[in-house]
This record gives structure tokens, sequence and C-alpha cells, in this order.
């Protein structure tokens, strides 16, 4: 499984209420959270956003509320990966539980810069900085997460399991 | 190597004697959460699966608070989803308008969060229940949905903050102040992952509203959890709002922590969360400008119990609201408010020139009853700053205690008590 797109990159500890402010929260439709994506730190990120294209950011990325909107609409923006510094834990298991790929990277967040074209593999956990010829090696994750990865998310994992 | 009050907790759910930091588990669960804004988010992902009932419908709880009364149409589309999916599955734990409040105000007054016991809410102040001896944390809206068909959670085992309290602290001083003031001193992931443990003698001068606070705002440090040891005084509170059997766990005396603090209450001031982040704390006494402030905010799931409605009142008794300034004061239960009342403090807001509202999460997400126009502030006693909180992009949320937010709400600008000869 692989990733490709084009960068868009933000700070420390992007809070769950800047990628989708609550006052769209009276709606659960993923199309409709998408439109919304990133509206308060970003009001271009929905106009620019290409299918496949990855967020980067720093530290603690996903803070805040618990609302599972958050990933929805990245993922339903289009959004092919999270990079990230580290993750707010609560954001972590959301995108892991909804199949929203995300690596911590504290290296690829320091050499990716806003623009730049990235491809990763998810298999081998490897980024590839094509924009400035780099390559770093994500933190993999434990066998357990790569299992409810595989299956696309908890919800499937479970339906096999029980 | 022993283990920290959490680890027990965990271990004794996942049927281990023993667990490690780092540990991936799966526990058994005593209750799942969830509220307005997660719920239909996770009885979608439950039609998703092949089980089709709940494990337990007394060990789910459903709580509309966040937009209700509904404040549109399709705030009201989402309760009623909720609505359909607690009576199809019988659902013994769903408190509707009327007879809800802030959720994490009400799970424990209904007594269904005691000691002991491993928590699962679609919310991520869940951590509150830590007050009580329990393990409970926030996740997102599949666990929740996964919790509610299986009655288990997969968790890491965290390895801990100890956080040592002594001393007494002043008047005017709460629990708000103790929770920002250690969210300013290790930042807001300096707890990422973690439990946060609370320990010493100083917790013997905390009531337990102030415990609810403080762990409520765990996760404003990225905590995956708060935790306080169990005493007279909670077990006092437990007996008092539940039938059930509570279990206590105390860390082991070679427990292992990544860090230790010293806390010393009686050195605290009361303190000031600046936008856009709650680690941008300063004391009253290092705030030497003048901060205007348009609306007052005085309630949450983390300051809408009756001791912070009590001190609030002690405040604003024969005092005026600021002309010009919105106070709304939102008791965080049904409960709380008819108490509330029985005391006169709802006359006393009144009197004020204070609006007293139904409990609601509301203007504490931004979601309705006290949004922020462009360019205003707000002191406010809910739990985050971030950008566009409460309303506009370009408004400001500063977090503090209902002391200081009763006390800037007669001044017009952030002030202490002590502004007023308190």
């Amino acid at each position: 499984m692989q990733a490709k797109g084009r960068v868009f990159k933000y700070g420390d500890n992007v809070d769950t209420d800047v990628i989708i402010p609550a006052r769209y929260l009276n709606s659960s439709d993923p199309a409709e959270l998408a439109v919304h994506c990133m509206e308060d730190i970003d009001k271009e990120f929905i106009h620019r956003v290409n299918k496949g294209d990855i967020i980067v950011a720093n530290k603690n990325f996903g803070c805040g509320s618990s609302r599972e909107h958050a990933p929805i609409a990245i993922k339903a923006a289009g959004v092919s990966c999270v990079i990230a510094e580290t993750f707010a834990r609560i954001f972590y298991r959301n995108a892991i539980n909804i199949g929203l790929p995300i690596i911590e990277c504290p290296e690829a967040s320091k050499g990716i810069e806003d623009g730049d074209e990235v491809e990763v593999d998810f298999d081998s956990g490897m980024i590839y900085n094509r924009t400035k010829g780099t390559e770093f090696k994500g933190q993999a994750f434990p066998e357990f997460m790569q299992k409810i990865i595989k299956a696309e998310g908890l919800v499937n994992y479970i339906n096999s399991n029980y | 190597m022993g283990m920290t009050m959490t680890q027990k907790i965990l271990a004794a759910h996942a049927g281990l004697d023993h667990v490690e930091a780092g540990q991936l588990i799966e526990a058994d669960l005593d209750l799942v959460l969830g509220n307005d804004i997660t719920s239909p988010v996770a009885i979608h992902e439950m039609d998703k699966m092949t089980v089709k009932t709940v494990f337990d419908k007394d060990k789910i709880a459903l709580v509309m608070d966040h937009f209700i009364p509904n404040k549109d149409i399709k705030s009201a589309e989402h309760c009623k989803c909720v609505r359909e999916f607690a009576c199809k599955h019988e659902i013994t734990n769903y408190f509707d308008v009327g007879e809800m409040g802030i959720e994490h105000a009400l799970i424990p007054e209904k007594g269904l969060a005691v000691a002991g016991d491993v928590i699962i809410g679609a919310d991520s102040h869940t951590c509150t229940y830590g007050a009580l001896g329990a393990f409970s944390t926030g996740v997102g809206s599949t666990d929740m949905a996964a919790g509610m068909a299986t009655g288990k959670a997969w968790f890491k085992v965290p390895s801990a903050i100890k956080f040592n309290i002594i001393g007494k602290p002043k008047k005017w001083v709460s629990g708000k102040d103790v929770i920002l003031h250690i969210i300013g001193l290790i930042g807001v992931d300096g707890a990422l992952y973690k439990s946060m443990e609370f320990v010493g003698e100083g917790i013997q001068n905390l009531s337990m509203d102030d415990r609810f606070t403080i762990a409520n705002m765990a996760i404003e440090a990225g905590g995956k959890n708060g935790i306080f040891p169990v005493d007279d005084r909670a077990a006092a509170y437990m007996k008092e709002h539940s039938m059930r059997e509570f279990k206590v766990y105390e860390a082991d005396p070679d427990a292992v922590y990544d860090e230790e603090y010293t806390i010393d209450l009686s050195t605290l001031e009361s303190t000031v969360s600046f936008p856009h982040l709650p680690e941008n704390t300063r004391t009253l006494s290092e705030i030497t400008e003048d901060i205007a402030v348009d609306q007052a905010v005085i309630g949450s799931c983390t300051n809408g119990r009756i001791d912070d409605l009590r001190v609030a009142a002690e405040i604003l008794k024969g005092r005026k609201v600021k002309k010009g300034l919105r106070c709304i004061v939102i008791p965080a239960t049904q409960a709380v408010y008819l108490q509330a009342m029985e005391e006169g403090l709802l006359k006393i807001f009144i009197e004020a020139g204070a609006v007293v509202s139904t409990p609601t999460c509301g203007p504490c997400l931004g979601g309705y009853m006290g949004i922020l126009a462009e360019g205003e502030r707000c002191i406010s006693t809910t739990n985050r700053n971030f950008v566009g909180r409460m309303g506009h992009v370009k408004s400001e949320v500063y977090l503090a205690s209902p002391a200081v937010a009763a006390a800037s709400a007669v001044t017009g600008k952030i002030s202490a008590p002590a502004e007023l000869g308190l």
C-alpha cells in the first residue's frame, strides 16, 4: 500500500476544533464535513487539496476533542496519509479505527516542507521526499494495529473476530 | 516491577496478574458512554457490524448534552437517531432533555462511575471519573461502537507521571487553578499517552468537585487519564451516589514513574490560560495590563458543579455584571440546577444581571448559547481556548476558575476577587 501526493504542512498542536469546527458537528456526513476540513487554520485547504495529497505536521497533531469527525473529514477530503512528529492519542486511535493511514516520524516532519511531493510506502514505513531527494523511516505499527489497518478499520476487524 | 494505580486497574480488567507500560491489552469495560454528537457516528458504525445487540444494556450511557434542547434541525435528527437506538436496545441509562446534564457531571452524580472501573467514553473529557479512582478515558465513535457491541476495548498500557500534592490552597484558589498550573508546567502534550497520577496529603484539602475539575483536564495535557487515590471523602461521595460496590486500587510502593512533580497548593495563585492554548498560563499577579472581556461563561463539564456555582454566587451576591458584558451561568445537571435554586444561587445570578441556562455544553465548544463575534473576548471556566473554539476565528477565550470569571464579570476585565475587596 502506497500514498503519493503534494504536502500541506502545519505546525504544532493542530487541534480537532480547527480540523473540523464544532459548528459543523450537527452533521456526521463525511462529504459535508470534508467541505469544512481545516477551515479555521487554512481556509484555502479544501480548494487546493487533490486526491492523494498528504498532511505533514509537527507535534501533538489532533489534540483536543475526541470527535471522530476530524479524521473522517480529512479522509473524505481526499488526504491519503498524515505524517506528524507525534499524534494526540485519541486522534491516533480514531485514525486507525476508521482506516486513515498515519505515521509518526519526527525526522520527516522536520525534513518536509509545504508543497513538497512525498511518497509513502506503508509496508516498509519508508517516506520519500521526491522534491528534495531525501528519505525517512517512519515508526512501524505494533502487530495488533497492523491487523486493524489491514482489515481497513476496527469494524471489519471485529466482524472477523466476533 | 511494581504497578501504578492505572496499571493495576487495567491488569485486573484484562485478567492479568501484571502489566507493563507499552503492553497492548484487551480490557473488559464497566461503562461505555456517548453523547449526541459522537453517538450517531457510533450507531452508524454499529450498523455495519455483524454483532447486532449491545453487550449489556445497563453498562451503556447515552447522554444528550452538547446541542440540546436541539439548536437546529440537524442536531434534532442526531438526537432522534440516538433516542431510537436507546429505545430499540432498551438502554437503561439514556438521559434526554429534562433528565440529562453535562455527561461528566451527570455520570458520577448518577453513581454510574465508581473506583476500580474501566470506562470509555466518546468524549475527550471522559477522564473526569479518575477523581473517583476509576480508569476512564476518551475514545472516538468507532471505539464506542466496538465497546457497545463487545464490552471490550484495546489499550496500550500507559506509563505514568506522578504529581505529589501537598499543602492547602489559599482562599479563591480552586481545582481549576491547580490543573491550569500543571498544564502550564508540563505543556499541552506533557502527558501524551500517559496517566497522570495524583497522590499526597494535600489531596485531602481538595473537594470532590475540585478533583473532578483536575481529572477532567488531564486530556488538556495530552494525558490518557488522570487518577486520584480513594480517600474517605471519595468513598463517602460514592456511597452517597451509587449502589455499586467499588474497588480500591493503590499504586505499588515500587511503581515506576517517568517523571515526578511536587505541587504545593499553598503556593498556587489564581491562574488564567491565555489564547490559544491551555498551556499559556499566567497567574493573576503576572497580568499587569487590563484585558477587557465581552462575555463570562460559568459552567461546563469542568466547572459547572455546585461548588463552582457557590463560589460564583459568593462573588456576584449584591453586585452587578458590568453593563455590556454577557454573563452566562450554566448549572451542569438538573440536580445542580435544583440545588442552586434551593440555595438561592439562581436568584443571586439573575439579580446580578447574569443569565442562567438549562444544562448544556453549548458555548464551550462554540455550539450555541453564547457564541463570540469577531474580536470578542470571553473569560470562561471551560477547558479549551483553541482558535475559534467559542465562535469567530478572531475571538479569544481565556480559561479561569469560577472565582476569576465571576469577578471579571463584575469589573469587565480579567480580575481577581481581591479587586472587589474580597
